[in-house]
């Protein structure tokens, strides 16, 4: 089984990176560098679907925090797609779900808000 | 004392070897259905900051797992990263602080029974889980 796959798609003005298999201390450079490779490419709405994670540790949510910083300080967002029970504990107890914009579907993270 | 024991060079891509094989012993030790999660986790946390730890100070020393099944589970991750060597991550890249904060508040939260011991010569994290059942044949 591939460890860590990646891909990204354009959706509503967003770009998407959807994250397949484990994020952890070996892969999580795969992830950062995707990440800046579309933030340095211009996006400025990312999302990051990992309804496809089936393991992240500290490492990947490293990467997830410098993404997000990197894409605020330029006026850019990041949001993710989760709907996994154990991935979500991970954010709660890392005070991340406080942090992040976390939704269930692709959709949710696309849409313009409401209001 | 039923044990397995692992070493493995400082690389990061065996931490998910220990991390398969810490959850292969806790199920075959009795560790509930509902906790292996946890341990592959955790376990993966303190390998992976043991790498970290030695690959930073340029140690190239094994890191070593101990899996005890005699009791509770027991896992003990060892590295030879020492009270000599500074274990602050001041100094790093921001996502390298980051990370180490959000490594500590999960090790924390999933482990209930966690020591962390720092010797002369090298951190011992010492993570138990209670085991519930046992299989037949062990």
């Amino acid at each position: 089984m591939e460890e860590l796959s990646l891909a990204t798609r354009e959706v509503a003005g967003h770009t998407v990176v959807e994250v397949r298999g484990e994020v952890d201390v070996y892969t999580a450079s795969r992830l950062r560098e995707r990440l800046l490779g579309v933030i340095d490419g211009g996006a400025s709405q990312v999302v990051v679907d990992l309804r496809r994670v089936d393991f992240l540790d500290s490492t990947g949510l490293g990467v997830l925090v410098g993404a997000l910083k990197r894409l605020r300080m330029s006026g850019g967002d990041l949001a993710l797609v989760c709907d996994n029970e154990k991935l979500l504990k991970i954010f709660q107890i890392t005070a991340l779900d406080r942090v992040f914009a976390l939704h269930d579907t692709v959709e949710a993270a696309t849409s313009p808000p409401a209001g | 004392m039923p044990t397995v024991r692992l070493a493995f060079s400082s690389v990061p891509r065996y931490v998910r070897t220990a991390r398969l094989v810490a959850v292969a012993v806790a199920r075959r030790a009795g560790v509930s259905e509902d906790m292996l999660d946890e341990v592959r986790l955790a376990t993966g946390e303190a390998c992976g900051a043991a790498v970290a730890r030695h690959r930073r100070h340029g140690i190239t020393d094994l890191v070593q797992v101990e899996m005890s099944d005699d009791g509770p589970y027991v896992v003990r991750v060892i590295d030879a990263c020492g009270a000599s060597y500074s274990s602050s991550s001041a100094g790093q890249d921001e996502e390298a602080e980051d990370a180490d904060r959000m490594h500590e508040a999960l090790l924390a939260a999933l482990v209930k029974d966690l020591e962390v011991r720092k010797g002369e010569h090298g951190t011992e994290v010492r993570m138990v889980w209670p085991v519930r059942r046992r299989l037949s044949g062990m």
